[in-house]
């Protein structure tokens, strides 16, 4: 931790560029990073939390092995996203932002990944699927479940 | 290679490249935007790449890899210069026969050809298929030749040009003057004159001011933005290496959406290579202007795309809106003057600088000048990204160049503006596109999105989707927005229910007024706009709803379908 914020400056303007960071190295915001950042930017806890909790992008839990994100755009909504989400919801008996108990996929939504043409879109870790039906989503996740 | 330290430098650079560019036969351009790469363009490049290997051709026919084509629906694609032969959606499977009958017998490959799904007419060049015949492609055109990894392309297809003219045959002044003169208007949705923008912040007296790139595209159904950035990043950069000339800015941000991280990447490495070469940075070209831009990634607020709320995001805060006066010009970034454009306004300013003002304003309406891109998404059989003139009809674009409604079914309305935007309906179809006419006729121009609906979209449900997400959205500073937002929603959802009542609707209606009037930023102000549009234009689907219990459209789960015609009879027979 320590030497992860020794890259960064130490004004207010550093925050989100550092929660950022601390995402991409430990998978979320652990609890015990945010007073070190409230720390080195000499701000309080409170406002570290203030900011985290504003935006999106940052979770104090650590995500499962797989991250699945189901876009809930405009284009994929009239085009069965919704029908979409609520079969993945069903099949990993989750809702959004939570996590399955064998903390192997953990479920998101996103207002849209900008690939509208070719929706619903499920991205799993990254990697894009486009025009998922209701019917794809079972051997989807099924592919997924059975790597090594 | 050397700094640039002199405009002839960029002139040499430019003549030498285009003396080493390698003579080939044939070169084929793969179009590997975001819906290029999820709908596999990974495997076609590698399968490319391979099977030219295989055959010794690497040679005698090249292999780039572009940002998008546009053409969404039809990906992955190929473009083979210099005919401009277009073939797609493609399988890695397709590609030995592409090499063996298409690159080396010069034979086109009926079945991989664009076929219009209505008269079955093939059409081979990209020139000739409807989809591109109607466009004008000033700002996107040039990504066929462009690989946004190598700025070498950009500076071929005339990059910088426009940033050497500023600097050393106009004053920052005369800048201002063209780009006013031009007519453009911001392309993040509200239109207000870039030229007289930059005026105010030119005129404000500071120590510095700052300019920003508003890259925070956030509206659902739309990705102009993010497309430009992964395309052509360099001629975003240009744009504001100029407007900062003109404006006087020695630092400007580029804020990029979250969700956008290809288009991250690419614009963190355009940046970084016109560095290098001295585009960026001190003495630009050798002349006595520094300037430096800096990337920030959002971390996924949809307010942020509000100004107010963009700088203070930028500052590290919660990205909270804030009253206006001061505006942004005034007091903006760490309480200096800041210009902030969006990315497509950005991207026009070289092509104004290069070609002229005159040249420019001759494009368009009388009011509104230049292209627009569109998202040209929903339910369209050719959904792409399209860039057209202003003043374009809204049928010459859906049925033209998106090829009309798909699966055979009737159109319903277009949606346009994105969450603060309107719906139109079919008697709407000639309306011109230009932004007093959408405004006139109850929806907005918006960034660009263009959501087309068909029979089979409950309106309720879509007024109830955008609530949905400008309640979400709302950062909860003002109270109209943060109360206001869920209260219409709440509504909406009982009304999808079943539970809705005949005077919830004068209730939407009031709220709605309320909300629009009494918030503080855009993303309140407009938050009402599709439940006041579809409860003008489709009234008699939310009064099924509440008093017949009915969703015509059959998307509310829990209301009866529509009766449909023969259901009857199968049932029973």
């Amino acid at each position: 931790m320590d030497e992860l914020l020794k890259e960064f400056g130490r004004e207010q303007k550093d925050l989100i560029h550092i929660l950022h960071k601390v995402q991409s190295e430990y998978g979320c915001i652990p609890a015990p990073a945010v007073p070190r950042i409230a720390e080195h930017l000499n701000i309080t806890p409170n406002e570290v939390y203030g900011v985290l909790t504003f935006y999106k992008a940052f979770r104090l839990q650590p995500p499962g092995k797989y991250t699945v994100t189901v876009c809930q755009g405009t284009s994929c909504h009239v085009r069965g996203g919704a029908a979409v989400f609520a079969e993945v919801k069903k099949q990993l008996g989750i809702g959004a932002g939570e996590t399955t108990a064998d903390r192997m996929f953990s479920l998101e939504t996103v207002n849209c990944f900008g690939c509208c043409a070719i929706g619903p879109t499920v991205v799993v870790n990254g990697r894009y699927h486009s025009q998922v039906r209701v019917a794809d989503v079972g051997p989807l996740l099924a592919r997924y479940r059975s790597r090594p | 290679m050397k700094k640039l330290t002199d405009p002839s430098d960029l002139t040499a650079w430019k003549a030498r490249l285009a003396e080493q560019r390698p003579v080939r036969q044939k070169t084929v351009v793969v179009s590997n935007g975001t819906c290029g790469r999820a709908s596999g363009s990974s495997a076609v490049i590698e399968a490319l790449s391979r099977i030219l290997e295989e055959r010794g051709l690497q040679e005698a026919i090249g292999l780039e890899v572009t940002g998008c084509h546009g053409f969404c629906e039809r990906e992955p694609n190929i473009v083979i210069l210099p005919d401009g032969l277009f073939y797609g959606p493609l399988k890695p499977d397709d590609i030995p026969r592409i090499v063996d009958q298409t690159l080396l017998k010069n034979k086109v490959i009926p079945g991989l050809v664009y076929k219009d799904p209505r008269t079955r007419r093939a059409f081979h060049l990209l020139k000739d298929i409807p989809f591109y015949r109607k466009q004008m492609r000033l700002l996107t055109g040039d990504n066929v030749r462009i690989d946004p990894d190598r700025i070498e392309d950009y500076i071929l297809a005339d990059g910088y040009q426009a940033l050497s003219r500023a600097l050393f045959d106009m004053t920052a002044e005369e800048v201002i003057r063209e780009v006013d003169a031009s007519g453009l208007r911001g392309r993040g949705g509200a239109g207000f004159p870039t030229g007289k923008k930059w005026q105010f912040c030119r005129n404000e007296t500071a120590d510095r001011r700052y300019i920003i790139c508003n890259a925070d595209e956030g509206n659902p159904g739309t990705y102009m933005d993010r497309s430009i950035l992964t395309a052509n990043p360099h001629c975003v950069i240009e744009g504001m290496i100029i407007g900062a000339y003109a404006i006087g800015a020695a630092e400007g941000t580029i804020y990029v959406r979250m969700e956008a991280p290809h288009a991250l990447g690419q614009v963190t490495l355009a940046r970084d290579q016109a560095r290098k070469v001295g585009l960026l940075g001190r003495s630009i070209l050798g002349s006595e202007f520094h300037f430096d831009l800096h990337i920030v990634e959002g971390a996924g607020a949809y307010v942020c795309g509000e100004e107010t709320s963009l700088i203070a995001s930028i500052e590290g805060y919660r990205a909270v809106s804030r009253q206006r006066p001061p505006f942004p010009a005034q007091s903006g970034l760490w309480g200096r003057p800041t210009n902030i454009n969006n990315v497509e306004t950005w991207a026009n300013v070289p092509l104004i600088i290069r070609k002229g003002a005159e040249w420019y304003s001759r494009i368009g309406t009388a009011q509104s000048k230049g292209t627009k891109i569109f998202s040209l998404v929903g339910k369209i059989r050719n959904g792409g990204q399209v860039e057209v003139p202003m003043g374009t009809t809204l049928r010459e674009v859906i049925t033209d160049i998106g090829g009309g409604i798909k699966d055979g079914k009737k159109f319903k309305a277009v949606q346009t503006g994105g969450p603060g935007g309107g719906f139109l309906p079919a008697e709407f179809l000639d309306l011109p596109i230009d932004y007093d006419s959408l405004v006139k006729a109850g929806s907005t121009m918006g960034s660009g999105g263009m959501i087309v609906l068909d029979e089979t979209t409950c309106m309720v449900d879509l007024a109830r989707h955008y609530m949905h997400f400008t309640q979400e959205e709302s950062c909860g500073k003002c109270v109209p927005c943060r109360v206001g937002t869920k209260q219409i929603h709440d509504i909406l959802v009982r009304i999808t229910r079943g539970e809705g009542k005949e005077e919830d609707l004068a209730e939407l209606e009031e709220l709605a007024e309320t909300v629009k009037e009494a918030s503080l930023c855009g993303l309140g102000q407009g938050a009402p706009n599709p439940v006041l549009s579809t409860l003008r234009h489709f009234r008699g689907e939310y009064l099924e709803h509440i008093k017949h219990k009915r969703c015509p459209a059959g998307v509310c789960g829990e209301l009866s379908p529509p009766a449909r015609k023969g259901a009857r009879k199968r049932k029973h027979g």
